[in-house]
């Protein structure tokens, strides 16, 4: 999050509230091949191989990769291995298909929110936030948890 | 490779602005007029449309299905809520591969996922969609014309029909590729719109060695390069030869190229000037201002040193026909083949394709010197979705971008990126032998 901590706001892509502690990707992954049922991210080609998204507000710039990622995110919020929100830069049906479904099926509400470019740079993995998004196409909120750090 | 270019496009994130508005038809369906299994498809493409600010829905010519490939029991419990609700696709639909071969089961060693993934291929089926299952159903008769509106998921056909086939389809993905089946619609959003199919990015092949460009191996890595440069963004090639009507010689090239641009980037469009429906010039298709970038023999070879994990020359398998092999591509294999010695013990040779390709093959005689040098033919589903391989299998050689980009990280092996001859010439030595020639 900025220096000062503000609150960034969004358009929700699907509804929820959600806690948890940042992790900017910094290239795109594929949620089918490039991370498994646990939520560790595998793809031997990133960076960022073997953290774990899961319990994570993830913070994804662009989609990448298999249209299968839908069904792998859906099974990760059924387990409990998703991350606990999407802020997502691009306005991607793949992953957003996977929370839509999730929620049908199970209730799990996991938010989906896009933000601009502007926002989206003010992110800090591992910093606490709290994610708000209503009814789609309304607005969301990402706020930074200032108590955690 | 390095990863450029994919945060900085000129790509349109803007919502549109205009609420999304439903024809008296579709209100129905969302309002349960239909059966549950139609309003909660419609809540799924609704639901999209919204996200993706789409001003209204489009009605669909046809369907590709990817959810019949298991990835958990979520995906099991949704087509089986479907087929409980009374769902039926409503437009003509085909099935991607399945987590088995139904017609060699036993080829699949984890028998969680078989019995799984043949309970789910049989809801989709139950769903009225065709048993293609095949990654490639544009070579199983389902061509949708130039221009038309598709739903269709699965990368490497996502990218095929809309670049080579010039049909309209967004990157669908599991769930909504059913949900536009069984609603007949789609949201008119990102690749269905005119805007959004124009080229904001060139790449000049020109440099590259033309006599590369007349092997196969060549594509999979201007396709690998066209992923990293371009990421999700709509690109031109220039500077590539290509005749779409070669009776399938450049098809299977442009094949190759897509489906590993989709794998290295989020590419789902792409216009090869001079080839493809909608590029018979640069001018046509690049949006005013796209920058233009060169590629040349050393950014191929870059690609296959990165797609190739594996150091030394030990081989254990290899893998062909991810995405499914042709016709064109079995003649190819079999011409290789015929008259040569067998395979060396201890390396297993897959290759993979659809059913009714394997039938016409099998008829043309492309099959047997297959069969005889020792290799094996797997259906319905393929080598690096499902626990074929087996185990202690350390070195795959493949002629696919996709495989050699996925492999890894599905499957735990290390990979050699190589020409269909290149993998034949191993797999019969026993170990990896490399053609420097190609590479000047």
């Amino acid at each position: 999050m900025n220096a000062s901590g503000a609150e960034l706001t969004g358009e929700s892509l699907h509804p929820g509230t959600a806690r948890g502690p940042l992790l900017v990707l910094t290239e795109p992954v594929s949620f089918w091949g490039g991370v498994n049922a646990d939520g560790v991210v595998v793809d031997r080609h990133h960076p960022q191989r073997g953290t774990s998204v899961a319990g994570r507000v993830v913070v994804m710039r662009d989609g990448r990769g298999s249209s299968s990622a839908s069904a792998v995110l859906a099974e990760q919020i059924r387990s409990g291995h998703a991350p606990a929100a999407l802020l997502v830069g691009e306005r991607d049906a793949v992953l957003l298909l996977g929370a839509l479904v999730a929620a049908e099926l199970y209730g799990v509400r996991m938010p989906v929110v896009w933000l601009d470019g502007f926002a989206l740079d003010r992110l800090c993995s591992d910093d606490e936030v709290e994610v708000r998004a209503g009814d789609p196409p309304g607005p969301a909120t990402v706020r930074p948890c200032v108590a955690a750090r | 490779m390095t990863r450029s270019g994919t945060g900085s496009g000129t790509r349109s994130d803007t919502h549109s602005g205009s609420p999304l508005r439903l024809t008296e038809r579709e209100q129905q369906m969302l309002d349960g007029r239909d059966g549950e299994a139609v309003a909660l498809c419609m809540r799924l493409v609704t639901g999209v449309a919204r996200a993706s600010g789409a001003p209204r829905l489009l009605e669909v010519a046809s369907a590709h299905v990817d959810g019949c490939l298991y990835h958990g029991r979520a995906g099991l419990d949704f087509a089986e809520r479907l087929v409980e609700t009374g769902g039926r696709v409503s437009v003509r639909t085909t099935l991607n591969v399945g987590s088995l071969d139904l017609l060699h089961p036993w080829l699949v060693r984890d028998q969680e996922i078989a019995a799984s993934g043949r309970r789910l291929m049989q809801a989709y089926v139950e769903l009225g969609c065709e048993p293609t299952w095949s990654c490639a159903p544009y070579q199983s008769g389902h061509r949708p014309a130039l221009g038309s509106h598709v739903a269709w998921a699965e990368s490497n056909a996502i990218a095929f029909v809309n670049s080579v086939l010039g049909a309209r389809t967004d990157r669908y993905g599991d769930f909504l590729d059913i949900a536009a089946a069984v609603t007949g619609r789609a949201p008119d959003a990102g690749l269905h719109r005119d805007e959004a199919r124009r080229a904001v990015l060139v790449l000049d092949l020109s440099g590259v060695s033309r006599a590369l460009l007349e092997e196969d191996v060549a594509w999979p890595l201007v396709g690998a390069v066209l992923g990293a440069r371009a990421g999700t963004r709509v690109a031109a090639l220039t500077g590539l030869p290509g005749d779409l009507a070669d009776g399938g010689r450049t098809e299977d090239r442009l094949k190759a190229l897509g489906a590993t641009a989709a794998s290295s980037g989020g590419v789902a469009l792409f216009h090869v000037v001079g080839v493809t429906p909608e590029a018979p010039t640069l001018e046509a298709v690049a949006a005013p201002g796209a920058p233009t970038l060169s590629v040349g023999t050393a950014d191929l070879r870059a690609a296959r040193d990165e797609l190739s994990t594996a150091s030394g020359d030990r081989l254990d398998a290899v893998s062909l026909g991810t995405p499914h092999f042709s016709l064109t591509e079995l003649a190819a294999l079999a011409d290789l083949l015929r008259g040569g010695a067998p395979f060396a013990d201890g390396v297993d040779v897959w290759v993979s394709t659809s059913r009714r390709v394997l039938d016409e093959a099998r008829a043309l005689g492309y099959v047997d010197p297959l069969l005889a040098a020792g290799g094996r033919v797997l259906t319905d589903t393929c080598t690096y979705v499902t626990p074929v391989l087996r185990p202690g299998t350390g070195v795959v050689m493949t002629n696919s971008g996709k495989w050699a980009w996925y492999a890894p990280g599905n499957l735990g092996v290390d990979t050699v990126l190589g020409s269909l001859a290149e993998c034949v010439a191993s797999a019969r030595a026993g170990r990896v032998v490399r053609d420097e020639r190609l590479w000047g």
